[in-house]
């Protein structure tokens, strides 16, 4: 049995697609079995809602009266800057970005309540953001200074462009130290007191096409509310990691770098984040739909948190000093049971990504997909896969003499 | 018998004079300090458990109110903002007294206000910063 992108974009224009979301899929396969649910199911729709620090948005702001070339000078939106090494009035806001009279970790552990993250979601919101802006002035932008308010609704273009997002899998964050410490994992108490994860497992949408059979750039996806498309491989993209049976790899491994028009995103999707001692992100939501071609891509969206394996490891030591070595791998399913057991210890467990919210998005996106609102794409190029070789290196450091 | 778990606010005049403990001297009342911090030149704060019967526990109470301490309930202090909240679950293994629970059915967080102690332990690790201090 095989279908075509095409084919189930003709039944999604005439109403009959079936739809379902990648955790009804699972007992859908339990009694049916894959042949004939891969006949009956046209697409299965995943989702993700996390923090994803590589997130930002860029916006064309429009040409002042005088003109003024923020290119090579500062901006600043509500205090949080932002990039601006391009053409005159292109800016571009990383979710990480703090105000510079934040004290950071001097008062350690710092809050981080306010930054690019925050940002993104009141500009989403349609609230007004502050703009102050230093140019060198030329001939042909003469201005020096900019200081006015803007709203998403007036600015020329608003993308959401994020290079690192929807990470395939993600590790297990303990402390083995006697000291609290606070990371992007969360707070992590001393002596194995907890166990963090990030992931939303058998709906996560990487693990549900775990060698990017579907999955490739162009693909269209549920991004922050709106519309959005993959846009490349992500920044670390490694493919090339350890897999189980399933095909589903146990340590990070794949990545998406996603693009979407930002003025149609809602702030509920797009979350400003304050992780205290460590700084500030944005929690992205992200749906994507795979279609059904063949029964084994069916079979790989049936795939159930008891065979999703992910790394436990320790952030007191080996992950700053990347040191090498894993404490074991646990199931999604242990660890959503609230508890695991790391080196003999039973460890509470805590999720970073929120399950619930995942579950409506791939809810949406199916709604979506059986209104006829929503059309698949063809992706234009396949990511890189396990065959690619593509791995993920450390920084080589070479004195400067 | 009655035990609620109160908050108490004590005007500056009132900050260094011994109060909590005519609870249990005149309305024999049992009291378990949850918490306590004064604001320099301004306002105590204490979160108390209190218990006793129930006519002593009104007397109490009008004492503490006659006397211009103001009296409000533990639940009204620290709230869950329901729209911030994600249920992502970051709290549960922060929260000490098991306010905060997951339901793993649901994969919703619950917020039992009746155990909650008030330590703010939970505020700052909200990643979403979804709890809030009302005092
Ligand atoms: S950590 Fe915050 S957002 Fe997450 S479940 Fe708890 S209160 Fe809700
Ligand atoms: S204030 Fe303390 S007891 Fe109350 S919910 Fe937060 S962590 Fe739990």
């Amino acid at each position: 049995m095989t279908k075509t992108i095409t084919e189930i974009n003709e039944k999604i224009k005439k109403g009959d697609v079936v739809v379902v979301t990648a955790e009804e899929i699972i007992n859908i396969v339990e009694e049916k079995g894959v042949e004939a649910a891969a006949q009956e199911i046209d697409v299965v729709t995943t989702g993700t809602f996390g923090p994803m620090c590589s997130s930002g948005m860029y916006i064309n702001i429009g040409h002042a009266k005088p003109r003024i070339k923020l290119g090579g000078g500062t901006a600043y939106l509500n205090e949080v800057p932002a990039y601006c090494g391009f053409a005159a009035v292109d800016i571009y806001l990383g979710c990480t970005s703090l105000p510079e009279d934040d004290p950071r970790n001097r008062v350690y552990p710092g809050k981080f309540e306010y930054g690019g993250g925050h940002v993104i979601e009141e500009f989403v919101a349609g609230k007004d953001i502050k703009l102050t802006a230093t140019a060198y002035g030329t001939d042909c932008y003469p201005r020096k200074k900019l200081e006015t308010w803007i709203n998403i609704k007036d600015v020329n273009e608003a993308v959401l462009f994020n290079p690192r997002n929807v990470y395939q899998n993600y590790n297990v964050a303990v402390n083995l130290s006697n000291k609290l410490i606070y990371t992007y994992m969360g707070t992590l108490k001393p002596g194995l007191g907890n166990a963090n994860y990030c992931s939303a497992g058998q709906l996560s949408p990487l693990l549900n096409d775990p060698l990017y059979k579907t999955i490739g750039i162009g693909t269209k996806i549920f991004l922050g509310g709106g519309v959005g498309y993959v846009a490349w491989q992500g920044t670390q993209h490694n493919p090339t990691t350890k897999r189980k049976d399933n095909d589903t790899p146990c340590v990070p491994a794949g990545t998406l770098a996603v693009i979407g028009d930002l003025k149609q995103m809602k702030p509920e999707w797009l979350r400003g984040t304050s992780f205290q001692g460590y700084g500030t992100t944005l929690t992205v939501g992200v749906g994507i739909p795979i279609p059904i071609l063949n029964e084994e891509i069916l079979r790989h969206t049936a795939v159930k948190d008891k065979d999703i394996y992910a790394s436990i490891v320790d952030y007191s030591e080996t992950y700053p000093q990347v040191k090498p070595g894993v404490l074991g791998e646990v199931s999604y399913e242990q660890l959503k049971s609230g508890k695991i057991v790391v080196q003999g210890k039973e460890v509470p467990t805590a999720s970073l990504s929120s399950y619930a919210k995942a579950v409506e998005i791939a809810e949406n996106l199916k709604d979506w997909i059986k209104q006829g609102r929503f059309l698949l794409t063809e992706p234009v190029a396949s990511l890189p896969g396990p065959e690619s070789g593509l791995t993920f290196k450390l920084l080589k450091e070479r004195p400067i003499e | 018998m009655i035990s609620k778990r109160i908050v108490l606010k004590f005007p500056h005049r009132l900050v260094d004079q011994p109060i909590v403990c005519n609870l249990a001297k005149y309305f024999d009342l049992e009291f378990n300090i949850l918490k306590a911090y004064i604001i320099p030149k301004e306002e105590g704060l204490l979160i108390l458990g209190l218990s006793g019967e129930e006519e002593n526990y009104n007397k109490g109470i009008n004492y503490l109110k006659k006397l211009g301490v103001i009296v409000q309930s533990l639940s009204q202090g620290i709230i869950r903002n329901s729209t911030r909240c994600t249920h992502c679950g970051v709290c549960i293994t922060v929260c000490p007294t098991g306010a905060l629970v997951l339901d793993t059915h649901t994969r919703k967080v619950h917020f039992y206000e009746n155990k909650c102690i008030a330590c703010e332990l939970c505020l700052p690790a909200c990643p979403l910063r979804a709890m809030e201090v009302h005092f």
